[in-house]
Order: C-alpha cells, then structure tokens, then sequence
C-alpha cells in the first residue's frame, strides 16, 4: 500500500467503477424488447439511472466491504478504534454529491416525461369551444354551475398525450378501451369494431381513451413501457407510436379480483397493409352478422359471461374462468 | 422540578408493585413501560411466524404459473393480509412499540413513560386489531390488498373488509397513542443533565417517527371509516356510480401509508446508530447530521405520498411535483448511510451476530435505496409501477432493512431485556440463511417486473417461472432461517448464561442498570458523564 500513491489508487479506482458502471448501465438485458416511441426515452432513463446506481453501489459496497476486512478487531485487541467524531468538508461532501444528482435526474425525469406526452394528457376542446388543459382538476371546479361541473368532470383527462413532437395534433386512430372484470374490451369508434385484442398499425399514432366498468383495472404493455389505470368515473388516456410489428402483452397491473393475474390479452401491431386487411374482414364479418354477440344484441343486456364467451379464444381467457364470472 | 413531579407522582405511590413480575404479570394490563415493550415484541414475532407462513403458502402457489395450490380469491386474502400483518403487526409495533417502549424511558434516565396507562391501552388495542385479522378468515378474508383501493374494496368480502378496517383503525389508534406518548416522555423526562444532543440517536429516531404518525395516521383512520360507511352505511363517498371518488380513497390512503414507510425504517435507523458504534468501538460519525436527517426524512416524507400513484388519476404537474420531491428524500437517507460506513472505518469491528445484522442491512439498504430512486421518477415508474420491480424493492428496504434492523436490535438488547446472552454461533448461522435467503427471493424478482410480471397474481405468464421457481426456493430459505433464532431465543431466555449489566461494553444509558432492569430502572437515577457514543481511544503507539 505504502508504495503507491493515494491519488493513483483513487485515479485507477474511479475508472475501473466507471468503466463497470457503464456497461452494466448499457448491457443490463433487464428491460423487455423496445416497441413503442416511448420505450426507447424510458430506457435511455433507466440505463442513465443504472449507470449512476452502480457507481454508487460499488464505491459504497466496496466501502463496506473494505472497512469489514481491515477494521475488524484482531485476536486479544481489546481496544476501541479511532475516536473520530465527525468531519465537516466530508459530510458536505456526501450531501451535494447525491443532492447534484438527485436535482439532475429530476430535470432529466421532467424532460423525459415531457417528450412521452405526458404533459398532453386531455388536450383537446370542449363542447363549447373552450381549451380545458389549463383548468386544473376537476374536482377543484366544483363551484361551478351543475351543468358546466358534469361536462367538465367528463372530459378531465388523466394519463400520457401526444407526444412533445406531436402536440396539438390528433392521432391517426383512436380506440376505446373498457377494462373489466375479467377482460380488455377494444371499441374502434370509426368502424365499430369490437375485438378482445388490441389490433394497431405500425408507426402510428394511436390514442387509447381508458374506462374502467367495475374496478380500478391498469393497461400496460411492458414492451411499450405505458401504463395507464383504468378508474371508474374518471377518463383516462395513453397515447403511442408503435414501433415494431409484432405481438406483445396488455397485462392488467391494478388488482381487480380474484383472476386478476388471468386478465391478460394482447396487442397486436400490424405493417399498414395487414392492418387494413384485418379491419376490412372484420368490418364484412359485422355486416354478415358473424359476429352477433357484439353487434346485435345490446351488451348491457347480458352478464359479462354471456357477453365474453365469444371472445374467450382470442381473449386467451380459460372458458372456466369465464364461468366464474357469474359467481 | 415539574419532571421530578411527573415521576413520583406516576410511579411512586401510586402504583405500588412487587419486587419482581412474576411470569403472569405480563400476561396483564401492566403499567411498566418493560414489561409492555417485552409484550409488544413477543407479539409482534408471533405475527412475524404468522405473516411469514403466508408468504411461504404464496412462494408455493407461485412455483407455478397456473392457480393450482389455492383459490385465487384465499391468495388475494394472503397477499392482503401478509402485507398488513407485517407492517401494523410486526415492524410497527416491534419497533416502535417494543424497542421504544423497552428503550427510550432506559436511555434517557427516566422510570418510565410519561403516561403509563395510556401505554398499555395502547398495547392492548394492538390484541383485537391482530385477532380481527385472524378473525376475517373465517369470512374469506380481505381480499382488495393492504392499499384495499375502492371499488374493489366495496364489492369483495365485505365483512372480512369491515373486519380488515376495523383492525386497522385499532393499530392506527395503538400507534397515535404511543406517539403522544413518546413525544412527551422525550420532551420532558430526560434526567437533567441530558441536552438534545446528548441524546441517544435512537431516541431521536423514535422523536422523529412519533411527529410523522400523530401528522399521518389520523388521516388513514379518516379514509379508512370512510370506506367502512360506504360498505356498511351506504354512503358514496369513493362509490363512483354514485358520484364519489375513488382517486380520492388514494390520496387519503398514501398521505398515511407513505410516511408508514418512514414509520417502518426510522426506528430501525435507531437501532443501526446505537449497534455500529458499540460494535465497531468508535464514535458514531456526524452524530448531529444523522439526528436532524431524521427528522428532514420526517418532514420530507410527508410530501412524496403521490409516487404510489403516477399512472392513476393524477395531473401532469402532480406527477412531476413528486416525482421531485421523492428524490430529494435520498438526500438525507444518504446522510445516514454514508455515515454509518464511516462508522465502520477505522474502528475494531467485533462481528457479533447484531453486528452482522447491522452491516447486512447497511449492504441491503443501500440496494434498496438505488432502486427506490429509480422507481420515484415518474417515467419508469410508468413503466414498473404495481409489478415484481416494486415487491422487490421494498422487501430489499423492509426485509432487508427494517427486518435486519429488528433482529440486529434483537441480538443487541437481548441480554438486557432478557438478563441472560443468546448464542453466538447459532446467532450467525441465522445470519447467513437469512442474509442468502433474502437476496436469493427478492433480487430476482427486480428482473420479473422489468420484464413484465405485475404484483398480486395468482397467475402469471409461463415465461416467469424459471425466475419465479428461484425466488420460490429463496423464500423457503427464509423460512428456515428463523427456526435457529427462535431456538436460540427460546433456549438462551430459559438456559442462557447470566448476563452483566453490560456485556459490550457500552455507553448509553440501558447499559447503567442491571440485566434485565429492576422495576423502575434504577436505585438512583444515573447521571450523565460523558457522551452516549464516547467510544475510541487514540492509538497507544504509532506502529512503524
């Protein structure tokens, strides 16, 4: 120890934790497949913040373990150790250090958050004209007339928007989504589909408007990195680009129930061209009527079993759990 | 003069007592603050097993990916209940109701609380809040989590819900009683010669947990009636169909239940401040910046409770306004950490068994913590928020943490408490199965949720169970681990030998008296000579 200087040491240990520290940031293989716009920000985010993490942890672990090794009592030493009480420049230190990064990484979180649309949520106009992202929170504008107050409530809209590069646009499809005890329900508004499966387009801007028809529910596609809950009485938005084709998994994250870990569908990106191909045999199945239980009857009508049972194929619900439905 | 007042007044003639409790005697509504401390941690380890076995039933249903070991509606029941058990029934009440009680009237020179009987109410209120909870099985149990959001809440066993509440409502009250209790004990019956900042930082800890549950508490207790009128009197307040508001019910609900996290590890970084510096023989490093981190942790952490819910329904500035202010609480918890390492450097660390508790949950802590940053920020916690990320994070920082703490803390003041010392060597075997076991069940389970497994499922995708399988093996291992404590507790209590009044050789004052304490703490009450961490002697000669 003697032979080398300290500053070499703290020179070579620096780098070593900096070198490790990027390529476990880099190289982490824990998130799933990048396939939305918004995945690659999040990851980006993450990766940094893993970065930092493990600089931290090994300098701080190393620490530890360095202090186990050469500060343990040895046989017949009954004495103390160093009757050090505290040092002033040092604890500065490590209170600006964390208190740098944590201020660095919340201006980076708002930029990112930002860029993922999430400052865009309920961009849009009301009834009467008037923009309503400026007006804070429903709740807060109780004072106003009844009928102003329900229309208001109604279109509060929580969740991710547009994107920061596309904001003030609208998106090239919106879908309905109901989420509800035991299953997703996709309404497409301008064909009247209905389908248990999410089917989008790649590349485009899709806006999910979320309801919830029982109990809180959570859309989350882990390849896309959104989540969004789907809360009774309150509107709620997630807007994407995704960016790969493929099938990927809408996973229900709020407990809802008993089969809350069965209520999984998925969603299906398409190249443009298969896209249309399923939307028009779709739209010609609900013109034969092949597809009674969505289009002729009233689904209000029915119990949740007796309107899901056909879709518990491509639900991928078991027709077992369907039936506990009733219970 | 007026705490001179207090004691003979609470404690001198008015209570007369024997010389010695008797076996029975704890088994009453006993007055000194000992024998409720002991209560309150036999019971709290009891619900521990109890809280324990249900994780164990959940591991096993999880080896698989199918529902085949139990009903999914008994494992929503378990999930609910281990979470609330462990938290109002184990490291609540441990920590603050047992060590509290046991420790802070011994550290700060008093001979008791400041109100005895209010102290064993509020044990006492702990017994039907534990068996309201045992109780709720025979009505199916809760089943809407321990956050028991509603709608989900309103519609789903609701008498074992009611019972949930009722319970709840009962732990709550125990706690906002003790708070009082300790705020007051601290303020006004430390022995003269203690200032503030003579104080053991444990009590500091402990000041700094009761401010935080007499702001919070209250308002869990207010959502939480609430909740039960909707269930049983018809009222809508978070019934949406009838115009309530079920974001509402959350706000309400973590303007608690965040700070009970801080409920949960101040008094745990309490004890890690009293273990390092007697075990590692050295001065607690930065004595002033770890009691004031307290309580900036204290008053931080009030304002964070919205990073539970950054996809629910909550506005965009909301989402950012928290995600900052969760940042800033890795400030002072920082602080902490970093000055308990440097408690460690250059001092002669005996690695007894609370020793290797202490720097386990240094190791675990600090884990825990990098992955509590990244979960704070709004954008990943889109993305992890409700999955395994989240389980794992906060067993790295409650089992990890405060888990390890308590047992430290166990092996610390077991020979005061119990006048006898545990077994070194069975001490350390619990270590290791425990220190493997943790990391073993819930480091995988970081890559889980990263990956797209949600929390609170009976069922899950096949892809998960490789990892699901290790973190069902690791659980086990925890199982297992505790069977030689509770040898050794059980044992040494009975057979152990005799321990001095200070068998570390330690400065605070619990270690002034004999072991275990006479009623009343002291012949006379001791009096303050030197700091409670005046550990550490300059080196006898310089070694060439």
């Amino acid at each position: 120890m003697k032979q080398i200087p300290a500053p070499l040491w703290t020179l070579t240990i620096g780098v070593v934790v900096t070198l490790i520290s990027l390529w476990v940031g880099f190289n982490n293989h824990l998130l799933p497949e990048q396939a939305s716009a918004q995945s690659v920000l999040v990851d980006n985010f993450f990766n940094v913040m893993v970065v930092i993490g493990t600089a931290l942890f090994l300098v701080v672990e190393g620490t530890i373990v360095y202090c186990m090794v050469q500060f343990r009592r040895r046989a017949g030493d009954d004495t103390d150790g160093l009757p050090i009480e505290g040092n002033l420049p040092l604890e500065a230190f490590w209170t600006a250090i964390p208190a740098v990064i944590v201020i660095g990484l919340g201006v980076y979180s708002v930029q990112i958050f930002q860029e993922m649309g999430g400052f865009a949520p309920g961009d849009r106009m009301h009834d009467h004209g008037m923009m309503l992202a400026q007006l804070p929170d429903a709740s807060m504008t109780n004072l106003v007339a009844q009928e102003g107050a329900e229309t208001l409530r109604a279109k509060s809209v929580y969740g991710i928007g547009a994107p920061l590069s596309k904001e003030g646009q609208s998106a090239d499809l919106e879908v309905n989504v109901a989420g509800m005890q035991y299953a997703w329900i996709f309404t497409y508004p301008d064909t009247g589909i209905v389908d248990g499966e999410l089917h989008v387009p790649v590349n485009a801007d899709v806006k999910l408007n979320i309801s919830a028809n029982d109990v809180i529910h959570s859309f989350w596609v882990p390849q896309f990195r959104l989540k969004q809950d789907a809360i009774p009485g309150k509107n709620t938005e997630l807007r994407f680009v995704a960016t790969k084709v493929g099938t990927y998994p809408v996973v229900c994250a709020e407990l809802c129930g008993g089969y809350h870990g069965a209520m999984r569908t998925q969603v299906i990106v398409h190249s443009p061209s298969e896209y249309r191909n399923w939307m028009e045999s779709r739209v010609a199945q609900a013109d034969a009527g092949m597809n009674p239980a969505a289009i002729a009857t009233n689904p209000a009508d029915m119990t949740e079993p007796e309107y899901l049972a056909p879709y518990s194929d491509e639900l991928g619900i078991d027709p077992r759990l369907l039936a506990n439905l009733a219970d | 003069m007026a705490q001179a007042n207090v004691t003979s007044e609470m404690m001198g003639n008015s209570f007369p007592h024997p010389e010695k409790w008797k076996w029975y005697h704890y088994f009453t509504f006993n007055v000194d603050h000992k024998v409720i401390g002991i209560q309150y941690l036999v019971t709290a380890f009891f619900f521990y097993l109890v809280g324990g076995a249900m994780a164990l039933a959940m591991r096993t249903e999880l080896a698989t990916p199918d529902a085949d070991f139990m009903d999914p509606n008994l494992y929503n029941a378990l999930l609910t209940n281990h979470g609330t058990i462990m938290i109002f029934l184990w490291i609540v009440p441990g920590a603050i109701g047992g060590f509290g009680n046991y420790l802070v009237p011994l550290m700060i020179g008093a001979r008791d609380m400041a109100f005895p009987k209010l102290n064993a109410a509020a044990f006492w209120i702990t017994i039907p809040a534990g068996l309201l909870i045992v109780g709720s099985f025979f009505f199916g149990g809760a089943q809407a989590g321990w956050t028991s959001y509603p709608p989900l809440s309103l519609i789903t066993a609701n008498t074992a819900q009611s019972m949930w509440i009722l319970a709840i409502v009962c732990a709550g009250t125990s706690s906002i009683l003790g708070a009082v209790n300790f705020i007051v004990t601290i303020w006004k019956m430390r022995i003269p010669s203690m200032g503030w900042n003579d104080m053991p930082l444990f009590c500091w800890a402990i000041m700094a947990t009761s401010i935080l549950a007499l702001f919070s508490t209250p308002v869990l207790a207010a959502g939480l009636i609430l909740l039960l009128f909707d269930i049983n009197f018809g009222t809508s307040f978070f019934r949406p169909e009838a115009g309530g508001d079920v974001v509402m019910y959350q706000h309400l609900f973590w303007f608690y239940s965040h700070p009970a996290v801080y409920l949960m590890i101040l008094p745990i970084f309490g004890i890690m401040s009293e273990v390092i510096p007697v075990h590692a023989r050295k001065p607690i490093f930065g004595y002033k910046a770890i009691a004031y981190s307290s309580l900036t942790i204290c008053i931080v952490g009030l304002f964070v409770w919205v990073h539970h819910m950054f996809t629910s329904g909550t506005p965009p500035w909301m989402r950012m306004f928290f995600t900052v202010s969760t940042l800033i609480v890795a400030v002072p918890t920082g602080v902490k950490i970093f000055s308990w390492v440097a408690t460690l450097w250059g001092g002669k660390i005996r690695y007894t068994s609370a020793m290797l508790f202490a720097i386990g949950l240094l190791a675990m802590f600090v884990f825990g913590g990098l992955s509590g940053v990244t979960l704070g920020t709004a954008p990943v916690d889109i993305h992890v928020h409700d999955t395994y990320y989240v389980v794992a994070h906060f067993h790295y920082v409650l089992f990890g943490g405060s888990v390890f703490g308590l047992y430290a803390g166990l092996y610390h003041w077991f020979p005061k408490i119990t006048g006898r010392m545990l077994n070194e060597p069975l001490g350390k075997v619990h270590f290791i199965l425990t220190f493997i076991g943790t990391n073993l069940t819930f480091l995988p389970m970081h890559e889980l949720g990263l990956k797209g497994m949600p929390r609170r499922v009976a069922m899950y995708d096949p892809q998960f169970q490789y990892i699901n399988i290790i973190c069902t093996v690791g659980a086990f291992v925890l199982g297992i681990s505790v069977l030689p404590f509770l040898f050794n507790a059980i044992w040494s209590w009975i057979y152990g030998p005799k321990a001095s009044g200070n068998p570390w050789n330690a400065k605070t004052l619990e270690w002034t008296t004999d072991s275990p304490p006479m009623i009343e703490n002291w012949e006379v009450l001791p009096v303050l000579t030197e700091g409670p961490y005046a550990y550490g002697e300059e080196p006898a000669e310089v070694s060439s």
